[in-house]
């Protein structure tokens, strides 16, 4: 019993351990959430724990550090890695379809739906 | 007749994602950036490798012509590979190879140079990799090279060099003044 007891408050010790490690500030967090992990892609920064997303995360710290706003950040770092780093993409002209397409289907069907009122 | 133009509609659209999706197989997955500045930051700090002193990139890179930037660390494989290339390349007198030992054991980078030779002019250390992500860089391996005058990139290659790289890389350098 009393070494079950022992076992237990060892792993809440290592499981406390690594939940600090973890432990981003929520600001980071919120910044790393919006980049794309360039190096395991389908992953954020916020979700990776490869080298590249580690040292995003250390160097979006730094930034904060320094009183750089959210904006300043994705702007220095599109500037460096490009527009694809953020997941939020800007209206330009390999984009425009991509936020065009939703408000175009939108129009076609009210479009379709007014005909089919009408005709009734 | 509709039930034909529908059967046509289907078997045409089948027939276009086929080719669009056969023609997305021949493309690479790995996505690079196009470099819409190439004019990159030289100015943050790092400490040399074999002294405490404190240095920028900015000064290393205005001796010569041409600087090469590679990142490297002991612990990656691929720079085991590279690291004869680069060697080739130190005989190049226009050409100042700057190595950034990113990640990595002190004992085990000095091991690894000592090891295979040292073609770095001047090797910096990135303990955190911020330095790194300040160059715009993925990981280990990548090589850069810069233009010192102008200051700009004019190559970047994601992952170790090879004789294509190599003999591209040399090629640059010769008609680029």
């Amino acid at each position: 019993m009393k070494i079950k007891i022992l076992v237990l408050i060892i792993f809440y010790l290592i499981g406390s351990l690594n939940l600090s490690y973890a432990a981003n500030s929520e600001k980071v967090d919120q910044i790393s959430k919006n980049l794309r992990c360039l190096i395991c892609q389908g992953q954020s920064v916020y979700d990776s724990q490869s080298d590249f997303a580690l040292s995003m995360k250390i160097l979006i710290q730094n930034k904060i550090d320094e009183g750089k706003n959210n904006e300043q950040i994705y702007k220095f770092l599109k500037r460096k890695y490009g527009e694809w780093i953020v997941y939020d993409p800007e209206i330009n002209k390999n984009t425009f379809l991509l936020w065009l397409l939703p408000l175009i289907l939108f129009v076609f069907g009210a479009i379709l739906i007014i005909r089919k009122l009408s005709i009734k | 007749m509709v039930k034909n133009i529908k059967l046509i509609a289907v078997v045409s659209l089948v027939i276009i994602s086929f080719f669009i999706l056969l023609k997305g197989l021949n493309k690479t997955n790995n996505y690079s950036p196009d470099l819409n500045s190439s004019k990159i930051d030289f100015n943050f700090k790092a400490k040399f490798l074999y002294s405490n002193e404190e240095t920028t990139l900015y000064e290393l890179i205005n001796d010569k012509d041409f600087s090469i930037i590679n990142i490297w660390a002991s612990w990656c494989l691929p720079c085991r590979d590279e690291h004869s290339f680069l060697l080739n390349l130190k005989s190049l007198d226009k050409l100042n190879i700057i190595g950034i030992n990113y990640k990595d054991n002190e004992i085990n980078a000095k091991k690894f140079i000592k090891e295979l030779g040292n073609p770095y002019s001047k090797i910096v250390v990135d303990p955190s990799g911020v330095n790194s992500i300040e160059l715009g860089a993925y990981g280990v391996p990548e090589t850069l090279l810069v233009h010192n005058k102008t200051k700009t990139i004019l190559k970047k290659y994601i992952g170790p060099l090879d004789d294509e790289k190599l003999a591209e890389l040399k090629m640059i350098i010769k008609n680029e003044n």
